[in-house]
């Protein structure tokens, strides 16, 4: 008796077993016009070298979903999130992508936040045919690179090179400079790019950059260039580059005594800029950026409030771009003719005039939104003044 | 003019640090031979002790970087009793891989305690935030800082080898570590006192650094360290004037291929200048040559 019962019991074992093997792949998960939710793919960055980047993406999307959720959802269906961790690597961020897009059944997929992660998951929306959409890619070639247009992906933000121009711009009409010298972080194609667009764009517009020194991420000794730098007459300081250095080529540029303007892009927006350099020094420092909150339109306005509600925090702007990137998605779906990734693609093409916290765009016809950039003045440390340039 | 005497300035501070973390590595080496390359780490840990002793219990510069000292000689000489002693009579390959092990182990360890991100040290106040315009130079409190620190550790560096017991003892060892043992020396301890030694100077270094750059890392120590060791090389492994003099050299080529070369080649040219050593002298500046003592 107690034979048969154990193998009674081995039988039953087994079925469940294989049950649990068969059920995923039998099972694919509902989408198209008749699912009951929506599942958006979330592939960020939440661990590993660049998690604040993921993580505050992140912060800003689910504040965008709760909203959208609470308001009924988009044509009465919910938003769900279809929530990964790539480890901040590309490897990882395509099979995730893979993972969602097959098995999962996401409708779109925002994330990675940054532009090596975010490019490695095209080709798998390309052949999936779901649109992929990131909130802080910068890098040039993202959308567009030289086999053409990339179909399925979406960015929301402008391009380093973009920036470069923008503070050409600034430099020669705001703080009518003449004479520019670029210290430029050799290390990443993020400061060349910057650099490259700066230049060309300061010296088509009558300026000469009479000085380009290099440097490479992780070094903090600045000194040698500095006081060779000194000795050029000059009026701005341009620094394509990310904090860590910057930081500390501010401060090193202070205390020999340099007080021309220090100008900057996004890569400058850290707390850790501030620690590096000390307030003493952040004086006359103008990056640009996505956002600020210093911002005064009514839409910011309620963002930060509503941010501040959820996470007790001020929204920087990777939050900023995380809550316009779930958003813009959101738009899409509610226009799209039918709930499938090619539908919304084209309702994403088409998006004209977007109000977002990072400021209203209109996508162009290479998946990049046309968008004015927020110029940020530094005075002891602290955003004190803001300009929006450029459309 | 200015801006010439501006560079030296600057060449003599980034100098200093290369010197004193060159002094650990060239004793280290003058006493058993062992490239110790942990010793970097160790000058990593320096900085970050500076850090702590600054900003969780609010120390004023003068203890921290005692307090840093202190605990980076209790390292060094764990390290060595741990990691290196064991290996004594081993290959010696064995021990260089042993010591290549350690420096990762606290590099990577450090960082997954106080994880991979900068730390900054806190703004300094007083004079160490002063700083002062002689002529066209502009020289900071801290650049005078860590001259001046340099210049006392290694006063008391020369004498303590030259003069006290000690330091006979730790020359004699590093001159024939088996003769000075059938004198009556004791080698282990004597082996011991060079690391400390050692690991304070770079302890010193690294909260110098720390103050100076206001930026710390778990592996801020890994470029520095091979620089350091270049610098202990060009002056002649072994010889601690010659570590003085390839540390102040190699802070001099640093600041003035950025200044009037360019700066994309700063490290380019500080590593062919140990080929060049290499090749056209192997003992170092200040070594003689062709004899190996074994």
């Amino acid at each position: 008796m107690k034979k048969y019962l154990s193998v009674l019991l081995v039988l039953v074992l087994m079925t469940a077993a294989l049950a649990g093997c068969s059920n995923a792949p039998s099972q694919p998960a509902a989408s198209g016009d008749d699912a009951e939710e929506i599942k958006i793919g979330i592939n960020y960055e939440l661990s590993g070298g660049v998690a604040t980047y993921g993580q505050a993406n992140l912060e800003g999307i689910e504040l965008a979903v709760e909203q959208i959720n609470a308001a009924g959802g988009i044509n009465g269906k919910k938003i769900t999130l279809v929530t990964y961790d790539n480890k901040s690597d590309h490897a990882e961020a395509t099979t995730l992508a893979n993972r969602m897009m097959t098995q999962d059944g996401v409708l779109a997929a925002i994330g990675p936040a940054t532009s090596g992660a975010f490019k490695a998951t095209i080709p798998v929306a390309e052949k999936n045919q779901i649109p992929v959409v990131s909130g802080s890619a910068t890098a040039d070639d993202v959308t567009v690179d030289a086999q053409g247009l990339k179909e399925y992906a979406f960015r929301i933000c402008f391009s380093d090179s973009y920036q470069g121009t923008a503070m050409a711009d600034f430099a020669l009409n705001t703080l009518n400079a003449k004479k520019a010298v670029i210290i430029m972080d050799s290390s990443s194609d993020y400061g060349k790019g910057l650099a490259k667009n700066f230049k060309e764009q300061f010296e088509k517009n009558g300026g000469t950059v009479v000085a380009e020194e290099a440097y490479v991420a992780k070094d903090t000794e600045f000194n040698a260039i500095l006081t060779k730098v000194k000795g050029a007459e000059f009026d701005v300081i341009f620094i394509p580059g990310y904090y860590e250095e910057a930081g500390l080529i501010i401060k090193q540029a202070r205390a020999q005594g340099i007080d021309a303007p220090v100008l900057g892009a996004d890569g400058f927006d850290s707390p850790v800029l501030l620690e590096l350099a000390g307030a003493e020094a952040l004086n006359d420092v103008y990056f640009s950026n996505h956002y600020s909150s210093l911002d005064q339109d009514p839409l910011v306005l309620k963002f930060i409030e509503d941010f501040k509600a959820k996470y007790d925090k001020e929204p920087d702007a990777f939050n900023a771009l995380g809550y316009d990137a779930m958003n813009f998605v959101a738009d899409a779906v509610a226009r799209a003719e039918k709930l499938d990734g090619t539908s919304i693609k084209d309702a994403l093409a088409s998006t004209e005039n977007f109000a977002g916290v990072t400021g209203s765009f209109s996508i162009d016809e290479n998946h990049n939104p046309v968008k004015s950039i927020v110029v940020i003045g530094l005075k002891n440390g602290v955003q004190d003044t803001i300009s929006r340039t450029g459309e | 003019m200015g801006q010439f005497l501006q560079q030296i300035f600057n060449s003599i501070s980034i100098g200093s640090i290369y010197a004193l973390i060159a002094l650990g590595y060239t004793m280290v080496y003058g006493i058993i031979r062992l490239i110790n390359f942990a010793h970097a780490s160790v000058y990593m840990l320096g900085a970050y002790i500076g850090y702590f002793a600054m900003t969780y219990f609010g120390l004023g510069f003068v203890p921290s970087i005692l307090l840093a000292m202190l605990i980076c000689m209790i390292v060094g000489v764990l390290i060595e009793k741990i990691a290196y002693k064991p290996l004594r009579n081993a290959a010696r390959i064995a021990v260089l891989i042993t010591a290549i092990g350690v420096s990762m182990f606290i590099e990577y360890g450090m960082m997954f305690l106080v994880k991979a991100n900068v730390r900054s040290y806190p703004p300094m106040s007083g004079f160490l935030a002063k700083s002062f315009s002689v002529g066209a130079m502009t020289i900071t409190a801290q650049q005078i800082l860590i001259l001046a620190v340099t210049i006392i550790l290694m006063v008391v560096l020369q004498i303590v080898v030259k003069t006290t017991r000690t330091g006979k003892a730790m020359r004699a060892v590093s001159q024939d570590r088996e003769a000075a043992e059938l004198m009556g020396i004791d080698v282990n301890s004597t082996i011991s006192f060079t690391f400390a030694i050692g690991s304070a100077l770079a302890g010193a270094a690294g909260v110098l650094v720390g103050v100076y750059y206001n930026s710390i890392n778990p592996l801020m120590g890994m470029l520095p360290g091979l620089k350091a060791f270049v610098a202990a090389v060009f002056g002649g492994i072994g010889l601690i004037p010659g570590a003085v003099l390839g540390g102040y050299f190699i802070g001099a080529v640093e600041v003035f291929v950025a200044g009037y070369g360019n700066s994309m080649y700063r490290d380019a040219v500080v590593f062919a200048i140990l080929i060049l050593v290499l090749i056209l002298k192997p003992a170092g500046l200040l070594g003689k040559s062709g004899r190996e003592k074994v």
